[in-house]
């Protein structure tokens, strides 16, 4: 099997991020650096929120025109400033999450990102909902791709034995 | 069980044996045995299977005080 398994192609892992929030970031990222440590070419397409987690930490919000610079102060995102889905508390239950990721020695969200960019998972934000928000490429972290579309999307999933939407 | 080489993912919960493991494999030579000693219980499921994914041997599992040790044989291109 293992002789059969080496001359196709590397499988493919294509995962839709939608939500923003840190405990939905790290299901995603935990399965595509898994993925990527099994051998699978991974993509990463995220769209909506989870463009969140791909803004910048440092600078100011993102966004052309007015609405649009409000919309991305209101929504201010990057991966220090996610929230957990469920008890947030207005940060103490995120806080305290974060300590307990750390005490088990779970990399943060950052690290999480880096180690996927080093073992080649592709980081892809939706140009669609970049335009909506007035996001350019300049608004993402250094690990983050280009753009791209829904097409692109489904050419990559279509290849894939394993698509997810989180 | 022989080792040529140790990975020690004591205190580490996943992904992090299995990215680890995928890293280490790699300063291996084919036919060399990597030994992953590890203590989160869901190495026994996720290591055979990394094993299976990847084209590698999953040699046995020792389990003694807490502790998980997996041998892998590298047989991966």
């Amino acid at each position: 099997m293992a002789e059969q398994e080496k001359t196709t192609e590397k499988e493919k892992m294509t995962i839709v991020v939608f939500s923003g929030e840190l405990d939905k970031a790290l299901a995603a990222f935990i399965l595509a650096t898994t993925g990527a440590s099994m051998g699978m070419d991974v993509s990463m397409f995220f769209t909506f929120w989870g463009l969140n987690i791909l803004k910048k930490n440092e600078g100011a919000p993102g966004g052309k025109g007015v609405m649009k610079k409000m919309l991305n102060f209101m929504n201010r995102g990057g991966s220090k400033r996610l929230k957990l889905s469920k008890f947030h508390m207005f940060g103490m239950g995120t806080g305290m999450m974060k300590k307990f990721m750390k005490d088990s020695r779970l990399p943060s969200i950052d690290e999480f990102m880096r180690m996927a960019k080093d073992m080649g998972v592709k980081m892809i934000p939706c140009s669609t909902s970049c335009g909506i928000m007035g996001l350019g490429e300049g608004a993402f972290r250094e690990e983050v791709g280009s753009l791209a579309g829904a097409a692109f999307f489904l050419n990559e999933a279509r290849q894939s034995k394993v698509t997810l939407f989180i | 069980m022989k080792a040529d080489q140790t990975l020690d993912c004591v205190g580490l919960y996943c992904p992090m044996p299995i990215v680890k493991t995928a890293q280490k494999i790699k300063e291996l030579k084919t036919g060399e045995v990597l030994e992953i000693v590890a203590d989160d219980k869901g190495i026994k499921q996720d290591m055979p299977a990394w094993c299976q994914t990847t084209g590698n041997e999953c040699l046995g599992m020792e389990e003694a005080g807490g502790e998980i040790k997996v041998y892998v044989k590298k047989t991966q291109k």
